[in-house]
Parts: structure tokens; sequence; C-alpha cells
């Protein structure tokens, strides 16, 4: 047990610096943390118990609800494992849309993460600037889904529905003035003395225990592993677009910082190439009977309303194997596991979240650090509860 | 990425003697029974055919009706190699499975999870406390018998002036369709694909 030096602080389970409800139990020498025990699991929802009570497309909006902060991300790693069991193709046009939306997703996690790190060590006006540019992001969320967050919109096969009118122009003014924004809110935190005081050599971690601890995304790459899903096992139309991989050196809070500023930048990158390459044509492969079919068609064939009834009761029916199947989301890989028994329902889904593994580690970031440095050290790795207790 | 695929397939084949080695989905599987994890799970770290260097995932999965019900499955990534291999492990109710904390220091909280989901026990594993559940819970969430709206509800007693744990009481009942229907599925699509070609 702890020596009678240390007291045990309780951080939490309601803690503003927390993201979250995160219970935190520090033993703290003085104001140094000694040893740090995240109790996690207070959001805990059950998302894979119900999911294997659900069919593929009522389990699909339960991935809007892990990490919410980027919620097509989640969807896009559950739709891929379908069509991999299913074996189906993606056109074209919904690969893209799929892609513009995933790295929009990315856009809104580290915006949203970024800022609010800045705000918990001391730096407020980010925040304000950070949540007016996610705004407009979440607009094209809702004109393409209808909601904000909880969109719903990737499907297996494709995306839900093509774009409204006029929402290309929209992103391609968003992504002409969005740098600009990002270089205010540099101007604010990069060169910042107090910033880089709060978060230089704060929470370093070396390669190899990043590798040890499972981490993924930008915090195993500010440690300076250049590794990227997208690059290295590219899904959707990520091989046919250009961009690059930041990576850090020192992998502390500092460098995971600039790692989702760059990222941020390139995803701009990928976002133009997107709605510059984007062809015409059909959203969702039809050929296979796991999309609705089309409102027009069922005026007029009895075959249409027979499949838009079965489609929505019995759902469709994926058949017997097992397959893993990631996505690069903003927070690292995100993987689902996923197990189907030939019925319309699976048999069991596991959910990988980058999270999970982050807080796990929490102990040997924060170790030696003031308790002062908690929040920062807990923001720069990005922790959503959504997707750690799931 | 098939090409390394190969080799590490060859390589677990010689070494490790797996029950069952597949690659479906252009994904390495391989089947081992419980005393050979320690070995097979050093030699995929270190092995320079595998390195596969970090876990990504534990999954537990729940077949109540085979005589061992759990399967173990770890996920394992090998950024030299670029691939994955998955490691599944078939064990009854009442057995024991070696932690691999020692080797996957990350594997604590995925081991913590399959225990507090499914009640599998590591052996050796350093603090195998529940994690996701809420303090106090009983049973194993994730199981197949264990039913969708849990065993008990909470709610904070005014005259008592704390949170009760009562028996779960729904207004109704979760409503289970069974819309399995006995039509011929999307399959016959695929094939007079086939025939037309």
């Amino acid at each position: 047990m702890s020596s009678s030096k240390t007291v045990t602080v309780n951080f939490g389970p309601v803690h503003p610096a927390a993201h979250g409800v995160l219970r935190l139990i520090l033993d703290l020498d003085g104001e140094i943390v000694e040893r740090a025990d995240p109790h996690i699991g207070l959001l805990h929802r059950g998302t894979e118990k119900l999911i294997e009570h659900k069919t593929y497309l009522q389990a699909l909006p339960y991935f809007d609800r892990l990490d919410y902060v980027a919620p097509m991300n989640q969807e896009h790693a559950f739709a891929l494992a379908i069509e991999k069991l299913l074996d189906v193709e993606v056109p074209e046009r919904g690969q893209y849309i799929r892609v513009l939306f995933s790295e929009i997703g990315r856009l809104l996690s580290h915006l949203l993460n970024v800022t609010t790190t800045a705000m918990d060590v001391g730096a407020m006006t980010p925040i304000t600037w950070g949540f007016d540019e996610r705004e407009k992001l979440l607009d094209f969320y809702e004109e393409v889904s209808g909601s904000r967050f909880h969109a719903a919109y990737f499907r297996a096969g494709g995306v839900h529905q093509d774009l409204p009118d006029g929402l290309t122009d929209k992103i391609f003014d968003f992504c002409n003035n969005f740098p600009k924004a990002l270089d205010d809110i540099e101007s604010l935190l990069t060169e910042n003395r107090i910033f880089k005081q709060r978060n230089v050599n704060i929470g370093k971690v070396s390669k190899e225990d990043a590798v040890d601890r499972g981490f993924s995304g930008f915090v195993l790459r500010a440690c300076g592993v250049p590794w990227d899903l997208r690059k290295s096992q590219p899904y959707d139309c990520y091989d046919k677009l250009d961009f690059k991989i930041p990576v850090g050196s020192n992998g502390d809070c500092y460098d995971r910082y600039l790692c989702q500023i760059d990222e941020m930048r390139e995803s701009i990158k990928i976002m133009l190439q997107c709605l510059d390459k984007m062809p015409n044509g059909e959203v969702i492969n039809r050929d296979s009977k796991i999309a609705a079919p089309k409102r027009m068609d069922m005026k007029n064939s009895m075959e249409s309303i027979i499949h838009h009834f079965k489609f929505f009761t019995e759902g469709f029916h994926v058949p017997e194997g097992e397959i893993y199947s990631a996505v690069e989301a903003p927070k690292g890989e995100f993987g689902v596991y996923l197990i189907a028994d030939g019925s319309s329902r699976p048999y069991r889904c596991k959910i990988r979240a980058p999270g999970f593994a982050h807080l796990q580690a929490f102990d040997l970031l924060s170790k030696g650090h003031l308790l002062a440095d908690v929040p920062a050290i807990l923001g720069s790795i990005a922790i959503v509860f959504g997707e750690v207790d799931r | 990425m098939s090409k390394s695929i190969e080799v590490a397939k060859e390589a677990i084949k010689k070494k490790c003697n797996p029950i069952e080695i597949s690659d479906d989905f252009n994904q390495l599987q391989i089947s081992i029974s419980t005393n050979q994890i320690l070995d097979v799970v050093d030699f995929i770290k270190n092995d320079e055919a595998c390195e596969f260097r970090q876990i990504t995932d534990i999954a537990g999965v729940d077949f109540p009706d085979r005589q061992k019900r759990f399967e173990v499955i770890y996920h394992f990534l090998s950024f030299k190699h670029n691939s994955r291999l998955r490691i599944k492990i078939i064990i009854g109710e009442d057995e024991i499975i070696p932690s691999i904390t020692s080797i996957f220091p990350a594997a604590n909280w995925f081991e913590r999870e399959a225990f507090d989901m499914y009640g599998i026990q590591f052996k050796d594993h350093p603090d195998l406390r529940r994690i996701l559940t809420d303090y106090g819970f009983e049973g194993y969430p994730l199981r197949k018998d264990f039913p969708l709206s849990g065993n008990v509800e909470i709610r904070y007693d005014e005259i008592d002036k704390k949170i009760i744990h009562e028996p779960v009481n729904l207004q109704q009942d979760f409503r289970s369709f069974d819309i399995q229907s006995p039509w011929e599925r999307t399959n016959y699509l695929k094939e007079e694909k086939k025939n037309n070609e």
C-alpha cells in the first residue's frame, strides 16, 4: 500500500477537466502523482449486447454513440466489416462521400480536442473559435443526414442518400476558409509560452512503450511511429488520394497537439481532392439487396414493396463468417470484430476503441508529473467516454 | 500484404503446432489449446517472420450450446509486415487461461474486460477486477443467457434518501420478433450473375 507520505485523491467522476465521466484514484506525494488508477465504465451502455439483439441495419446507429465527437468514422468501420463479409462493392461516388465525411469527422474531433485541451491549460479563446468552425461542419452533417451528431448516414454498401444540391459548394468554401481559422488558433497556441510550458515534455512516451501499450492514431504517431491505416491498409478510396502523415518525435503532449493540427491541414487536402474527383452515379450498391428500394420504384413495383417490407423487418442476411475490420478514426485504430451466423443479426460484435488502450496507459503517462498536469495529459490523448465505456 | 501472411503462416505452422490455421478474407487466424498460449504469444511477438508487436484487442465470445462454451480471441498487429493475426482459444466455463500481461502489458485491461463481460478467469493477472460494470455488479452481462434488460434497476429512494437496487420491472417486455423468412435470400442473385457470365 501507499506509504504514509502519499495522499489519495479522488478525481471525478464529474470533473470539468475529465472530458466526461472518469473517476481517477490518484496517489499523490505532495503535488506529484505516484500512481493513477482510472475507474471507467460510468458511461457503459452495453452497446455490444444491444447490437446482438438488433439487425445489421438497426445496429448501425449505435456506432454514432460511441465516439460521439466524430460519429461517422465509427459507422465506417461497421459498414466495411459487413461489406467484406457480404463481398459487395461500394460505388465510387459512395466511397468518396464516405471518405469526405470521415475527414469531416476527423476535423470535428481534433477541433474539439485541441481547443478544449487548450482551455484546460488556461487558453480560453481557441475554444470559441474552434467551436465556430465545428458548427459549420455539423451543418454539413445535418444537411446530409438530418441530424447534427447521430447521423446514421453510412450503410453497408455505401451511404444512405446522395448529397443535397449545393452542399459540395459549401464544403468547398469551408475548405478554402478553414486554414485561415486554423492559423488563428495556432497563433494563440503553438508558440505561446504558457501553452508550451504546460505541454512540452509532459506525458512523454517512448516509441517502444507506445507500441507495447497498444497505442494507435496520432498518439502513436506523436511518438515517432509512422503508422496510419489510411496509408498502410487503405480502405475505400484512400489509395487514390494524396496526403501526408504527420509524425512527431518527442511523444509528449505538445507533439500530440502538433500532430492533430497538422492532420487537420491534411484532412482539408483530402476533402478538396474528394470534391474534385467525386464522380456522378449511385451512392449505394443496389444490386445485392442490401439497400432499401427507391421510393419511386415502390410506386409501381410490387417486388419493391415486398423488398422494402422485408428489408425493414427481417433485414438482410449476412453469410456465416468472422472478420476484423479497422479504420483510422480520429483517435486511432477503431476496429469491429464481427461474427455472423448467417442470420440477419450479428452473433457477436466486439468493438475495439482506441481510447480504451490510451487510457489504460494513463498511469504510465502521468507518473511523476504534477496534479495540474493530469488534465493536460488527459486532454492530449483525446479521451471520449462514449467509446471507452461502450 | 498476402505474401507476408504466407510467410507468417508457414513459420507458425512449423513452430507452434496450431490446431487449426486459416486465412479467410486475407486475415490469418489460428486456433491453439490453452496451455500453448504463452509460448505461442511469445513466439509471434519475437519471431522475425511474425513480429506481431502490438496487441489490438481481446474478444470473448459465448456459445452456450457447446460443451466448452467460451472462445477467447486475441488480435495482434505487426507494423513491420503490415499484417494482422487472430489467436483463438476455446475454453469451458470452469477453466482458466494464463494471462499474457507479462508479454503484452496492454492485455491488462482487455483481459479485465473479458473477465467482466464473460467471467473468463485469467491466471497470474496482476489486477483482475471488474472494469466496465458498476461497483458490486453481479453476473456476466455478455453471456447469451444474461437478459438484455439486466436483472436489477436502480433509483433514488426519497424516503431512505439513498440509491436502491430493485429487480427490473418493465411495463412492456423487450419484444423480440421472429422475422426469419423461409424465402431464398440474396444468394440467388450472385448465382444468376455467375450464370449470365
